[in-house]
């Protein structure tokens, strides 16, 4: 590469990186500042905890949190197993009746706006209380399935790209040695995806955790989720306490990135080591 | 594979398939229907589409006004071209950035690129509502840009930036950033870069070799990257409800309004179906260009 152009393509990555940290950055070191303004720096009070220690005693958010981490679990483990079965289905099965049907089903929610999925969804659980009775009003159940609709299409494209990326010899061996198929699932194939299943879960979690707009739709009256509250408090206006929510997400996001691709880069050291 | 069977491989489709079908198609059909209702006083706030009218007769109502009313009244049809519109321009821009950070995070050594990746995942994965608000500390009138220009000396009085067109570009463009970089890394990495030397060989100047190699062998990494962009940009509801004030025409934040606040459940429905006919044709362009180009990994 000529001296030129590196530099170019140097200068471009320093100022998109800086773009993309300069605002989170931004709200970690002001979640430290004592000024109820947020972004007037305080130098007399500052740096302080205060913020922290008003956000652990506000009930609407943590009560908040609390739902929040209970739709975000459930999400995550029943989009692990659809999107597995769904990732599984699409990349070794070459032929079935309605493949196409699933692979449109499964891209289109990755792109569609969530105005229009969080709206049919909620006309949808209308309709059916009102023929079937189910499900009797909306809540954390209604939410939990339309969070689930659409993170299991992220965990089947993760999924079916690992299963991509292996070949079926492991597989077939183990079948002409005599193993029946749900064997050679559970011994073979899902130890492979593992890594794959694990990014799924987190991907999940984390996609029903951030979800405002399809959980607006979906919710019911007592089941504000942590977006739902955080939306309606920053259209109000900047707040020293979502400061402080947002440095935590940042903490947790970063030890949990970098903890999984620490674990994930051993596990790939491993594999060259096995082959 | 085979000895699975029929049966076998149709259940572990079958539980994927049915939930999708339920949960996602099906909802579609119901916005279809709701969209030709008529708007009642009641729970839920529309009229049935097919009712029984007296012992033996079953009266089916199609009520085409709500798709009338969008057509007469200017301010969906501008929403929806607004929508189009900024979402394009965010498209470009997102290319623009996202391009050279793509092309640098592939050349770079295997050890810095894995890093380079993750400060690119990062983001990402933190929530987006969050980082549309730094936003609002970064732009506001007594904000942080504001309060080191003036310090600076740059400007004297704030620059109004907060609640304006430009602070909804500068926030979609943030947030669907990741969303181009990854797909154009994904295909860049894949690129054979003893062409571009070959090609420097023969005489080729840099950006030539760019132009003719480089460019049309990431095609599909570009569309890819720019329909993920576009097509959720278009409906995008969070950011322009933040950022841009309460003149930011967009579609997503019409229909979300048509049915918060004025319970119009049957109109937003049609807004629905409208956004719908108009991002279908992408999404299936956008599912061909996924299908090249996992045919052209194998």
């Amino acid at each position: 590469m000529n001296g030129r152009r590196s530099y170019f393509i140097i200068t471009c990555l320093a100022f998109g990186f800086a773009f993309l940290y300069v605002p989170i950055m931004s709200m970690v070191v002001f979640s430290f500042n004592a000024s109820r303004l947020v972004t007037v720096w305080d130098s007399a009070n500052s740096p302080t905890l205060k913020w922290y220690f008003s956000l652990a005693h506000n009930e609407e958010i943590l009560d908040a949190a609390w739902i929040s981490l209970k739709v975000a679990v459930i999400n995550a483990s029943g989009s692990v197993i659809l999107g597995t079965l769904a990732g599984f289905g699409l990349a070794r099965f070459a032929k079935f009746r309605g493949r196409f049907t699933l692979n449109a089903m499964t891209t289109a929610p990755l792109v569609m706006p969530e105005v229009i999925t969080g709206l049919s969804l909620l006309l949808l659980f209308v309709a059916l209380e009102q023929t079937i009775g189910w499900p009797a009003g909306r809540g954390i159940t209604t939410m939990t399935i339309g969070h689930m609709t659409f993170s299991m299409a992220y965990v089947t494209v993760v999924v079916q790209s690992r299963l991509a990326s292996f070949d079926t010899a492991l597989e077939e061996a183990a079948m002409d040695l005599g193993a029946r198929p749900l064997k050679v699932f559970f011994v073979i194939t899902l130890p492979i995806i593992f890594p794959a299943i694990l990014s799924g879960w987190l991907l999940a979690f984390t996609l029903s955790w951030d979800d405002l707009v399809i959980s607006s739709f979906t919710s019911g009256p007592g089941s504000s989720t942590l977006p739902m509250v955080v939306f309606s408090k920053v259209r109000l206006g900047v707040s020293p306490e979502i400061n402080v929510l947002a440095t935590l997400t940042v903490t947790v996001v970063t030890l949990m990135i970098v903890g999984v691709s620490f674990w994930m880069a051993r596990a790939a050291r491993l594999d060259k080591l096995a082959t | 594979m085979q000895r699975l069977g029929i049966t076998g491989r149709g259940l572990v489709v079958m539980l994927p398939y049915c939930w999708l079908l339920l949960f996602f198609v099906v909802p579609f059909l119901i916005v279809l229907k709701i969209s030709f209702a008529d708007i009642d006083l009641a729970i839920p706030p529309y009229t049935p589409l097919i009712e029984w009218i007296g012992k033996n007769t079953l009266a089916i109502k199609v009520n085409f006004s709500n798709y009338a009313f969008l057509f007469t009244d200017s301010l969906y049809l501008n929403a929806l071209l607004n929508s189009v519109k900024v979402a394009f321009v965010s498209t470009v821009f997102c290319l623009l950035i996202g391009y050279p950070m793509a092309y640098g995070i592939a050349r770079a050594a295997p050890s810095t690129r894995n890093i380079l990746l993750l400060l690119v995942i990062l983001p990402f994965w933190t929530s987006l509502l969050l980082r549309v608000y730094a936003w609002i500390g970064l732009l506001k009138a007594n904000g942080v840009i504001n309060n080191v220009l003036m310090s600076l000396g740059i400007i004297h009085e704030p620059l109004t930036m907060l609640y304006t067109p430009f602070a909804m570009y500068v926030g979609i463009v943030y947030s669907y950033l990741p969303f181009m970089i990854l797909p154009l890394y994904a295909n860049l990495e894949k690129m054979d870069w003893q062409l571009l030397e070959a090609a420097e060989d023969l005489g080729c100047r840099p950006w030539q070799a760019f132009y003719k190699i480089t460019l049309p062998l990431s095609r599909n990494g570009i569309l890819a990257g720019s329909m993920l962009v576009f097509i959720p940009a278009v409906g995008e509801f969070v950011i322009p409800a933040l950022l841009g004030g309460p003149n930011a025409l967009m579609i997503g934040r019409i229909l979300w309004d048509e049915f918060f606040s004025n319970r119009a459940w049957p109109v937003a429905s049609a807004v629905a179906i409208l956004l719908l006919i108009i991002l279908v044709p992408f999404m299936m362009w956008y599912q061909s260009v996924q299908a090249r180009e996992s045919a052209g990994a194998k």
